[in-house]
């Protein structure tokens, strides 16, 4: 498979990710400049964390006019899975690619820690091979990750099954001492109505090696390069 | 001309830089603060004359990028 993992100035999660698509499970991935017009021959393109364009303005809102950007809105709108790690959350959302918007962390501090996962919705290309009940442990590091949506749209995401990640404790509880942000409803990540874009706040590509204290979130970018086998073989 | 620009934060959207600042001003000593919004103030030199397409435009950039219509709302003038 080959996956496209971009980069803009303060990118800075880009080689982990690299790292995990390459070296943990023999992928090609290869890097795509916030310059460049063209994805190549992308399977999938994953946004990674960092503070793109100095998180200047807003977080996300210049990364989201950036060139390569245009490329990602064609490959999403023709069904190209397209996955955004922290800062890509909120450029997904600023791009208007994925519903709502991540605001100050209700706490106003930067948190950086592990948190606890539950998986509300198995049936997308991001979850389908997380196992029914398990809880990830995955780190944030993250001042502005609070995750805000009007009553509408949250209805709407909740009804669609498009709430893919929430922030609960060890025993899978969605309490508000869990959440590390404020975010409404203990939402970490989401997808799309059409189920190929998705976002989440924590760092699955920092806890993909047991060597790191985690290897959980490896599951997420398994459940990808299964969906888009299924998808070629089709 | 010059367009100056006022973003705030949707009433609707938690803003804990505003209720901290808030805090601190009753804190302080001072009296019947009810709340605090915390925002941004852009100022834009236009090399233009034409006030309505200068007012237009401003309007365009400001739903694009210079706010984010989900959790903020913006006004502005042009003088």
């Amino acid at each position: 498979m080959n996956f496209v993992v971009l980069q803009f100035p303060a990118s800075n999660c880009d080689q982990d990710a690299v790292h995990v698509l390459k070296n943990v499970l023999g992928h090609n991935a290869c890097y795509a400049w916030h310059k460049d017009t063209s994805l190549g021959d992308a399977d999938a393109v994953i946004v990674p964390g960092g503070f793109s364009y100095g998180d200047y303005l807003r977080t996300g809102a210049i990364a989201r006019f950036s060139p390569i950007m245009q490329a990602v809105q064609n490959f999403a709108a023709q069904g190209g899975p397209v996955l955004g790690i922290c800062n890509g959350f909120q450029i997904l959302t600023e791009a208007g690619l994925l519903p709502g918007a991540l605001v100050r962390n209700r706490s106003l501090q930067f948190r950086c820690e592990n948190v606890f996962l539950k998986t509300e919705n198995h049936a997308t290309p991001f979850t389908q091979t997380i196992p029914q009940d398990k809880i990830l442990r995955v780190p944030i590091a993250h001042g502005e990750g609070c995750y805000f949506a009007d009553e509408e749209t949250l209805a709407k995401l909740n009804a669609n099954g498009q709430v893919l990640w929430r922030y609960v404790d060890a025993s899978g509880q969605a309490t508000e001492a869990a959440n590390p942000n404020g975010s409404l409803e203990n939402i970490a990540g989401v997808c799309n109505a059409q189920r190929n874009v998705a976002g989440l706040m924590p760092h699955p590509e920092r806890a993909s090696e047991s060597l790191l204290g985690s290897a959980d979130g490896l599951v997420i970018f398994e459940s990808l390069v299964k969906w888009m086998g299924a998808k070629r073989a089709a | 001309m010059k367009a100056k620009i006022i973003i705030t934060p949707k009433k609707a959207v938690v803003d804990p830089q505003g209720k901290t600042v808030q805090g601190a001003l009753e804190h302080m000593g001072y009296q019947g603060v009810g709340a605090v919004h915390v925002g941004k103030y852009l100022e834009i030199e236009l090399t233009g004359t034409d006030k309505e397409a200068a007012r237009q435009q401003i309007d365009d950039a400001c739903h694009k990028i210079l706010s984010n219509p989900v959790i903020e709302d913006y006004r502005f003038e042009i003088e």
